[in-house]
């Protein structure tokens, strides 16, 4: 049983110095087999984890992370958490994962520090104003909270931005989700891990699958740097890395991986109480609680697993940056990093059954999979436990790319690809 | 970020390029006698490799000339570069 996390026990603790807190997690050891492997300790993958455990009742499963947990993308984004998507589909995968954000930090009893300081998207050109217009009525017709604001109301809202109208691109206007916001990307993945380990789930840090084990048309397990364990379901979540173990199971999917940069600043002062973006100019930025600016780039188009992206990337990025907040132009950059992101053709992600049994898949999240970590993983679970999709999850199968029934999301992803 | 080798205008930045993805995907010959299964395969489908990848790139700020190239994806080192048309070299 985990000790509950609250102000007395902050006290309490502080009578020994902090030296003797529970372990969040434990160091299991593997067993044979297992109900449920989920590859990829994620936030999306612990997330799927806890709500097995919790929701479906499937305590005898694992999550196997080769470095890790909350080492990859989950601790590289940018923590931005929004549900102002365009079609009925995405309206409804990332509004549920947001309304799981509200409640998230009581029900795991780990302050996620989640935000809602609101997010603000701008238009930089007669297109963007009719799009996010668009976007706007459509959001509101799904029940998602949205407002059009003019370049004063911007103004008034971030009086750091530059408003003139005699720059490249000048602000016509932008959208606002107050609703929106950030959240602490690291304490997602540690609250969700000892949430599932609470419930018996095994959680198994540096441990690389390295085949998929088939007996014909269905999964028999992982052999991994620890071993081989058998299980009879597989739910895969490994991000930029989901085409790699899709080929051990002879699996091909519509992905490919590209670099994507951040950045952070020099800590300061808090001078926007915001979240920024702009997707014309590709300039996103909002402050974290240490004081840094936390600044996302884009995309290389390129395929690489390097976990490195390209200069002039980032040179573009904090080009759009300067022109739009003058006031940051003698600010340094700290940290510069880059993660590997599965990009869909459609900017929807997948969390689909495939043509093998047992075999499940989470990816395709792209560069915006942070914001659906709650809700990806219950929707995973759901999909997993009852070898059937929820209805909210159910347009966003493998099978689409067939059909044709795509829900095309290149308006509403921040990152143009 | 890495340096590419134009077959036509020798060693630029990356950043002249514009990557056109998978080489030799093949463009089917009879599309009106295809399922959709095999469009899907065609227009989505990706090897998306982890190592050596065969792949198109265009000297967008250049000479504007389509060419391949094989490059390691995982540490972005390119091993051989070849013209449109020519066979690709043996791993």
């Amino acid at each position: 049983m985990k000790n509950k996390y609250s102000i007395f026990s902050l006290v309490k603790n502080a009578f020994s110095y902090h030296e003797n807190w529970q372990k969040a997690w434990k160091d299991p050891t593997i067993k044979k087999e297992y109900d449920a492997v989920i590859i990829g300790g994620g936030g999306h993958g612990l997330a799927t984890a806890y709500y097995l455990a919790k929701k479906h009742n499937m305590k005898n499963i694992a999550v196997v992370e080769k470095g890790w947990i909350g080492g990859g993308n989950t601790g590289r984004n940018t923590t931005i958490i929004r549900s102002n998507y365009l079609w009925d589909a995405s309206a409804g995968l990332y509004d549920h994962a947001l309304k799981l954000w509200e409640g998230l930090s009581q029900e795991i009893n780990y302050n996620v520090m989640f935000s809602q300081r609101g997010v603000m998207n701008l238009a930089h050109n007669l297109q963007d104003v009719r799009d996010l217009k668009r976007r706007t009525h459509a959001n509101r017709l799904n029940g998602i909270d949205a407002v059009y604001l003019s370049t004063e109301e911007v103004k008034k809202f971030c009086p750091i931005i530059n408003t003139s109208q005699d720059i490249r691109y000048p602000v016509l206007g932008g959208t606002l989700q107050r609703r929106a916001g950030t959240a602490r990307h690291d304490a997602v993945a540690w609250g969700y891990a000892r949430g599932a380990d609470e419930m018996g789930v095994d959680i198994i840090q540096n441990c690389e699958v390295k085949g998929i084990k088939r007996n014909g048309d269905e999964v028999e397990g992982i052999e991994t740097t620890k071993g081989f364990i058998k299980t009879k379901k597989i739910g895969v979540v490994a991000a930029g890395h989901s085409s790699v173990l899709a080929n051990m199971a002879g699996l091909k999917l519509p992905l490919e991986s590209k670099p994507l940069q951040a950045l952070v600043s020099e800590p300061v002062k808090p001078i926007i109480d915001t979240v920024v973006m702009s997707n014309a100019v590709h300039a996103y930025v909002s402050q974290s609680d240490k004081g840094e600016l936390v600044i996302g780039a884009g995309t290389d188009d390129y395929i690489s697993y390097s976990q490195k992206g390209s200069h002039d990337i980032v040179e573009g990025t904090l080009n759009a940056i300067l022109e739009l907040y003058p006031i940051f132009s003698r600010m340094r950059m700290l940290r510069q990093w880059g993660g590997i992101v599965d990009i869909c053709p459609d900017a929807s992600p997948i969390i689909s059954k495939t043509t093998i049994k047992g075999l499940y898949f989470n990816c395709g999240w792209g560069t915006g999979g942070f914001k659906a970590t709650p809700g990806s993983g219950d929707l995973f679970a759901h999909t997993i436990a009852n070898n059937e999709p929820h209805k909210l999850n159910a347009a966003f199968n493998l099978n689409r790319f067939i059909s044709g029934d795509l829900v095309d999301e290149h308006g509403a992803a921040a990152v143009a690809h | 970020m890495f340096l590419i080798t134009c077959p036509f205008c020798g060693e630029r930045e990356q950043s002249e390029f514009k990557a056109g993805g998978e080489a030799h995907i093949e463009r089917p010959k009879q599309p009106t006698e295809l399922s959709d299964g095999e469009w899907a395969e065609y227009l989505f489908m990706r090897k998306n490799i982890k190592g050596i990848q065969f792949e198109r790139w265009n000297h967008a700020h250049g000479c504007r000339k389509w060419f391949n190239i094989v490059r390691d994806t995982s540490n972005d080192k390119i091993k051989a570069v070849y013209k449109m048309g020519e066979k690709p070299p043996v791993k």
